[in-house]
């Protein structure tokens, strides 16, 4: 079964019948619900034709049925004909535990699970019953940027830059003169695009006119400017976009930033191109 | 300085605080001021919230705190909001339970207690960041495991993991009939 996080309109009346069923263990709790039998003692027999049942209709409906629908279908089998077979006496020594305990115990446990997750969802979530004063509206937190460093990892980062790659087109011509642009002097440009913006969006400091070398100069710059922190990166909202920001906002403007000697020796050896 | 100031300078803080805010974050922030005094003057203001009868209370959550719609006004914010909230799947509810009581916990555990691949589901989970990677578990394949985060804390409205109810209080509260809102199968019990 497909499980999405949050729940969406089926778009059909059959699919909402079956969706309900989370899987086999769901199914089964169902039937024996339904039945109103002993979880201790469940007539694995009748049970077992039920489900079967419960199968046929998914087939009849043209459904796929999912893998654990079918794993546990066999296990019924098994458990119903381990009950049907007499016991030797070996099997009496070593092993005289009931067929179906295994399933019991996971059927019970499955339910307090279930039973917590009802639990979970009666309790006051936050946005659905409680509300905290915060910036949700989708407009505002994209305009202001959170003042605290929502950690942007390096890996959400490195996401957003393949982001960028992809939308470059991979065929561009061999260009023989390659004048290739220092990562020290791309810190420069953004250091001074900065300045003038404050903030921009890590997107923008890519245009799709770009070549891939200056695309990773420009990725190099933006990592070593975090390291040197120089600028902050930030992001407003799970998956949303990342900010860069200048850190220096009321010690930079005084001093040019992109004639900051320190840089300037650190990463004058690397130049890509 | 009196105590009544710091009160409501701690209110303040709170209020303009777009997550939680612990004791620990308001003694770094409130230097000045006696940590004694802090957490004094926040079970005062928690007091005084929950004495009086407005729109608004101080709830303890994810390890601070913070200043919260009454619950009972939900469908009136909602209006204003425009926003229906979120709703879970109940294959999300389950995975985010079992790994709130089974924490630290694998992916291969977690479908062996929900009987179907929760594959999709933790990934979605982790992406919400309701969930997170705690590291990997030293056996073969080195499997990764998750753990709840503070946002999962902070959206069931939980103090703390401890704030969850043990599965035993859960058997004993006789809780809803799951099955009240599922409609019958269309099957025959006596058989074909």
């Amino acid at each position: 079964m497909q499980s999405n996080l949050f729940s969406e309109a089926l778009d059909n009346a059959y699919r909402v019948q079956i969706e309900e069923f989370e899987g086999p263990l769901d199914l089964l709790l169902h039937l024996i619900k339904k039945n109103e039998v002993d979880i201790y003692n469940i007539p694995i027999a009748a049970i077992t034709r039920q489900y079967l049942e419960y199968m046929e209709l998914l087939k009849e409906l043209n459904l796929d049925i999912a893998g654990e629908f079918l794993v546990m279908a066999a296990t019924l089998l098994q458990i119903k004909s381990r009950m049907l077979l007499p016991v030797t006496q070996d099997e009496e020594e070593a092993e005289a535990e009931d067929p179906r305990a295994e399933l019991v115990r996971r059927l019970l446990e499955y339910q307090r699970y279930r039973d917590a997750s009802f639990q979970l969802s009666s309790r006051n979530l936050l946005g659905r019953d409680v509300f905290a004063r915060k910036f949700d509206s989708g407009e505002i937190a994209d305009l202001a940027p959170e003042e605290e460093p929502a950690d942007v990892e390096l890996f959400d980062l490195i996401e957003a830059f393949q982001r960028v790659l992809a939308r470059v087109s991979v065929e561009t011509f061999h260009d023989v003169v390659t004048d290739g642009i220092s990562i020290a002097e791309r810190i420069s440009q953004v250091l001074s695009i900065l300045h003038e913006a404050k903030t921009v969006s890590f997107d923008a400091l890519f245009h799709t006119g770009m070549t891939r070398d200056l695309l990773v100069v420009t990725f190099l710059s933006v990592l070593e400017l975090c390291k040197m922190k120089l600028i902050k990166i930030t992001q407003v909202e799970n998956m949303g976009s990342i900010w860069i920001t200048s850190s220096s906002e009321d010690a930079g403007n005084d001093a040019a930033p992109a004639d900051g000697p320190e840089y300037d020796a650190e990463t004058e050896g690397l130049v890509v191109g | 300085m009196s105590g009544k100031s710091l009160k409501s300078i701690v209110e303040s803080l709170i209020f303009v605080h777009d997550h939680p805010l612990s004791l620990d974050r308001l003694a770094l922030i409130l230097e000045e001021y006696e940590r004694a005094d802090i957490r004094q003057a926040l079970e005062e203001l928690v007091a005084d919230y929950a004495a009086s009868e407005g729109g608004i209370v101080l709830v303890q959550v994810a390890g601070g705190y913070q200043l919260r719609s009454r619950p009972e006004h939900a469908d009136y914010i909602r209006r204003l909001t425009k926003t229906k909230g979120v709703k879970f799947s109940q294959s999300a509810l389950e995975t985010l339970a079992i790994v709130a009581y089974r924490q630290p916990i694998t992916r291969a555990e977690i479908e062996y207690l929900r009987g179907v691949d929760s594959g999709g589901v933790l990934k979605s989970l982790l992406e919400k960041k309701l969930l997170r990677i705690l590291g990997k578990k030293d056996v073969p394949g080195k499997p990764l495991i998750y753990g709840t985060s503070r946002e999962f804390l902070e959206l069931f409205s939980l103090k703390d993991l401890n704030a969850l109810p043990t599965l035993k209080e859960i058997q004993e509260l006789a809780p809803p009939d799951p099955f009240a809102d599922q409609p019958a199968l269309p099957l025959d019990p006596s058989g074909p």
